[in-house]
């Protein structure tokens, strides 16, 4: 076993300083040192995005970052969507239009979504479907998901 | 006198309430069973066999024990001091099994030993320092040949591998002798026939994959001698019962807790042996503990589905009459017998009636050991089977005989006036009303129009075809008779002061909504708003009893649990009013529930709220003769039959002259499930199975190699279903209601899965009829389908 390495990271807003083993996962690091258990682990492999979270405004799965690579970087997680008691036009999406069901994916699958609608405010269904495509649904057969993204979509448009 | 100001309060049974649940699950704030920490715990990590078959000549633990911070490492043998073989819920024979195998390994992943470590990833490595040494035996892989002799065998006293074998025939069951009648009608039938149809078809293996895996927290408390397991579980109940079985505790010494799950989708009812170990070895290890299934360890140990072979004759009339069935099932059932694995094959068979008049069937079973996973409950358990085998075969009858496939499904139907109908597997439907359900479908479809455009792509050299399927399901399960955990279901109500409701309910969910419906019923019951009623479940030790979620049983016998607590609730609610009102003489019968008051019914004026009366109910001064104080009422209900509904699938699909890939143009689902208490809900779990049994006719599959090695141990080999590889599903419904519960709901939860698969398969096949192709095994892989193309010279 290494020796611990020393890392912050700003999640959410906040500063969190660490010492931390080499192979510590970020999505372990969230989960297990900070309690930010809304983030999930549906696999092994990165294929299920249940652990999407943003880095550095981008999505990234972070049961395949270390949290030592995040070291510096600016993370946000499900946790720190909504803002102050307000839900983020996608949190609200997912509740109005059933986009979940049993919500294991669904902290990924808002978080995801929040990266395709900043590159494409106004995607296509065909484009929402290609581009929740990292992240698996068991529950859902995705058609309230796009649904979801879709009436955020039109709400952020109108914001 | 008061009357309460307030808006009239809308009904909420049929509306679609967006859910309770959701706040806390879009918010990252739920409480999933590897989100529970407890000061002390430790965590298990398994040491697993990656040999199919083989003896343990032995295993060095002692580079795992030596570890800083390992705290127990436990072999199986071991282990079997504390725990013995695992009870299963089928009245089958069924060999030894234990939690950690203490002998011989008989599938890749079956547990030899186990590690208690302070730390996750310390567990791990200590796992992978446990040293195994096996002497391997042959893999026992395909089931047909572990049924030859000279096969070799998984268990002792199990020859030919064979688990169970059961035969029916001729005009149906006796049911006073449970044995098969002569059945020498089918075979005159089979003479008669004008047509037959004989296909050999595969119900492949699949993998159920919630995505939240399994996990558990288990916490012993001595002194107390307490036990509090907390575990990603579909029954809790089930999981008390069993798990204070094999601990030597009562039910009274053991919590068991549903936390939020993740999904279940069958692979969450059986109680495993990690939910034992953990119990085990919190005991011993005086902490806390918590496992984790990580996803392949859930691709190799949580248990797996379907995968039923299937020789399937019918014999019909030249005019499309369908006069005999034939099947023999082969179930490879895997490694071991766990809670229900035995019982789902069975209900492949008793479903293959479909919704057709059958004169004669004849049904064989076998149930086969195999070096794999153990099989078990998934969506739909049995019924997809059956009902694939089924509505392929009708299809093909279709095809044979040039006739319609929905013209040949109303010639079959069983009309509408004969229900409850008996079938030759002796259920009863207990109503059915088809032939409108499959106009319905029709018309949403647009058939016509559909079977133009197919001929339209086709003219352009496209490779395109339609399917349909009509299914019936088993739901509700249903009376105790026929579940062996028992089928009732119970839920309790209580009337808080102030006027608030608190409901308990057995059926615990994992997605299901149910916060949402059951307070949806309460509320028109009591003619309260939403917010005032909370729904609890999950916690043995909160809701008293229970049986748990799965065969779609919430709101036919959950839900039919609740409203009659509700009742019983309500009367005493009425009798407190009543006593409150005596200057008016006001008898309890009266009175009826109306926007937040009791009232006599078309006298608002004439009434309390429920709240005052709910504050009376618990300082009754004075208290009114023969009640007692409070409200705070229970029930259990058993049904008296299943439920059976059912619906028409439509669906297009075009495949890729140059690749094979085939894709899903169209699906089109009318399912009628009785009464709704929520179209939102029910959507949602309409598209859920959609989806799983779309995945099933295309892209999911188990596979194994010869060794009996796992091919498909991860979610880069094992195809799931995503958004891109789904259309839009266009839904509909009819609604016959069932007689066997006071909602005349059916339930929802697996339609889906059923009617999808045999609709799906039957398009793709409709598109390669062109080339000859009669039947295709699942899942419609690129590869395979080109290979169907190309063997036909590329050319329609």
């Amino acid at each position: 076993m290494s020796e611990p390495v020393p890392i912050t990271i700003n999640v959410n807003g906040r500063k969190r300083s660490a010492m931390v083993e080499a192979r510590l996962l970020l999505v372990h690091f969230l989960r297990e040192s900070l309690n930010l258990t809304g983030t999930h682990v549906g696999c092994d492999t990165s294929q299920c995005g249940a652990c999407t979270v943003l880095i550095d405004g981008h999505s990234a799965k972070s049961c395949t970052v270390f949290a030592v690579q995040a070291d510096g970087a600016e993370v946000q997680t499900i946790e720190g969507l909504a803002d102050g008691g307000e839900l983020h036009p996608l949190q609200d999406g997912f509740w109005e239009e059933h986009g979940l069901q049993c919500g294991y994916c669904t902290p990924g699958m808002i978080m995801s979504a929040v990266n395709l609608l900043e590159n494409n405010p106004a995607p296509s269904e065909a484009e929402i479907r290609e581009g929740i495509s990292g992240n698996l649904c068991r529950c859902t057969g995705y058609q309230h998901i796009v649904n979801a993204i879709q009436h955020a979509a039109e709400r952020m448009a109108q914001s | 006198m008061t009357i309460a100001d307030g808006p009239a309060l809308p009904k909420l049974i049929g509306e679609r309430v967006k859910r309770r649940e959701d706040p806390r699950l879009i918010q990252g704030q739920a409480t999933y069973v590897d989100d529970i920490k407890l000061p002390g715990m430790l965590h298990l990590a398994f040491k697993r066999s990656d040999i199919a078959h083989g003896v343990i000549k032995s295993i060095d633990t002692s580079a795992a024990a030596e570890m800083e911070g390992v705290e127990l490492v436990i072999t199986g043998a071991e282990l079997a001091e504390h725990l013995g073989p695992m009870p299963i819920g089928t009245p089958f024979p069924a060999p030894d099994h234990f939690s950690v195998a203490t002998d011989k390994v008989r599938y890749v992943g079956e547990p030899v030993a186990v590690v208690v470590a302070e730390d996750r990833y310390l567990a791990r490595d200590a796992a992978d320092a446990i040293e195994v040494e096996y002497e391997e035996l042959p893999a026992v892989v395909d089931p047909e040949v572990a049924m030859e002799p000279g096969s070799a065998t998984l268990h002792e006293g199990f020859e030919r591998n064979i688990a169970v074998e059961s035969y029916w025939g001729g005009t149906g069951v006796n049911p006073e002798t449970a044995q098969p009648e002569d059945d020498s009608a089918v075979d005159a039938a089979f003479e008669e026939a004008d047509v037959l149809v004989t296909q050999r078809m595969l119900n492949q293996r699949l993998a159920p994959n919630a995505m939240e895996p399994r996990g558990v927290v288990a916490q012993y408390e001595t002194g107390r001698e307490y036990l509090t397991v907390w575990s990603a579980t579909q029954n809790p109940h089930i999981l008390r019962t069993l798990v204070a079985a094999m601990m030597g505790l009562g039910e009274h010494q053991v919590r068991a807790v549903a936390p939020e799950v993740g999904g279940g989708f069958g692979c969450k009812i059986n109680i495993y042996g990690e939910e034992y170990v953990a119990a085990a070895l919190s005991r011993l290890a005086g902490a806390p503990v918590k496992w984790i299934e990580d996803r392949t360890e859930a691709f190799l140990t949580t248990t797996h589905g379907r995968d039923l072979l299937g020789y399937i004759d019918l014999a019909a009339k030249s005019d499309g009459t369908i006069t005999g069935l034939k099947a023999r099932i082969i179930a490879d059932i895997g490694a071991y017998e766990v809670l229900l694995t035995a019982m789902i094959p069975t209900l492949t068979g008793l479903m293959m009636n479909g919704v057709y008049r059958l004169p004669v069937v004849r049904h064989e079973l076998t149930e086969v050991f195999t070096n794999k996973t153990p099989t078990d409950a998934y969506r739909g358990a049995g019924r997809p089977e059956g009902l694939y085998f089924l509505e392929r075969a009708v299809d093909m009858l279709a095809r044979e005989l040039d006739m319609d496939p929905a013209e040949i499904r109303r010639k079959n139907f069983v009309p509408a006036d004969e229900f409850p109908f008996a079938t030759q597997s002796g259920l009863v439907y207990d109503s059915g009303n088809y032939e409108p359900c499959l106009d319905k479908a029709l018309e949403v479809a647009d058939w016509q129009g559909m079977l133009a455009e197919r001929d339209a792509a086709r003219a352009e050299g496209r490779i395109v075809g339609v399917g349909l399927s009509f299914y019936v399901e088993v739901c509700g399960l249903g009376p105790s008779a026929v579940v062996p955990t028992g089928g009732w279901e119970h839920s309790g109500v209580t009337v808080e002061r102030g006027g608030k409701v608190t409901a308990t309910t057995g059926a615990s969910p994992h997605g299901q909504g149910n916060e949402t419906t059951f307070a949806q019923m309460l509320a028109d019951h009591f003619s309260i708003p939403l917010e005032d009623i909370t729904i609890l479940h999950g916690d043995t030790s909160v809701v008293k009893q229970g049986i748990g979620t799965f065969g779609s049983r919430s709101q036919a016998v959950g839900g039919a649990a609740l409203i009659s607590a509700a009742g019983k609730a309500g009367d005493k609610m009425k009798q407190f009013a009543a006593a409150l009102m005596t200057d008016q003489e006001v008898s309890p019968e009266d009175l009826v529930f109306e926007d937040g008051r009791i009232q006599v019914e078309g006298a608002p004026e004439v009434s309390k709220t429920f709240a005052e009366v709910a504050d009376f109910a618990y300082v009754p001064v004075p208290l009114p003769p023969g009640m007692e104080p409070g409200v705070s009422e229970e029930s259990f209900f058993e049904p008296e039959n299943n439920t059976y509904p059912f619906g028409c699938h439509i669906s297009m699909v075009e495949i890729d002259r140059e690749t094979g890939e085939p894709r899903l143009l169209k699906m089109v689902a009318v399912d009628d499930c009785g009464n709704v208490i929520n179209p939102l809900i029910v959507d949602g779990q309409v598209h859920g199975g959609l989806a799983q049994g779309i995945g099933q006719a295309m892209f999911e599959e188990v596979v194994y190699d010869e060794d009996g090695q796992p091919v498909t141990a991860s979610f880069m080999d094992y195809v799931m279903p995503r958004a891109a590889d789904l259309p839009a599903f266009e839904l509909d419904n009819t609604v016959t209601p069932t007689p066997v519960n006071p909602l005349g709901a059916k339930g929802v939860g697996e339609a889906g899965t059923i009617g999808s698969t045999p609709c799906v398969v039957n398009a793709a096949v409709d598109a390669l009829a062109p080339f000859g192709v009669t039947h295709i095994e699942m899942p419609l892989r690129p590869e395979r389908l080109w290979r169907l193309i190309q063997e036909n010279g590329g050319q329609s």
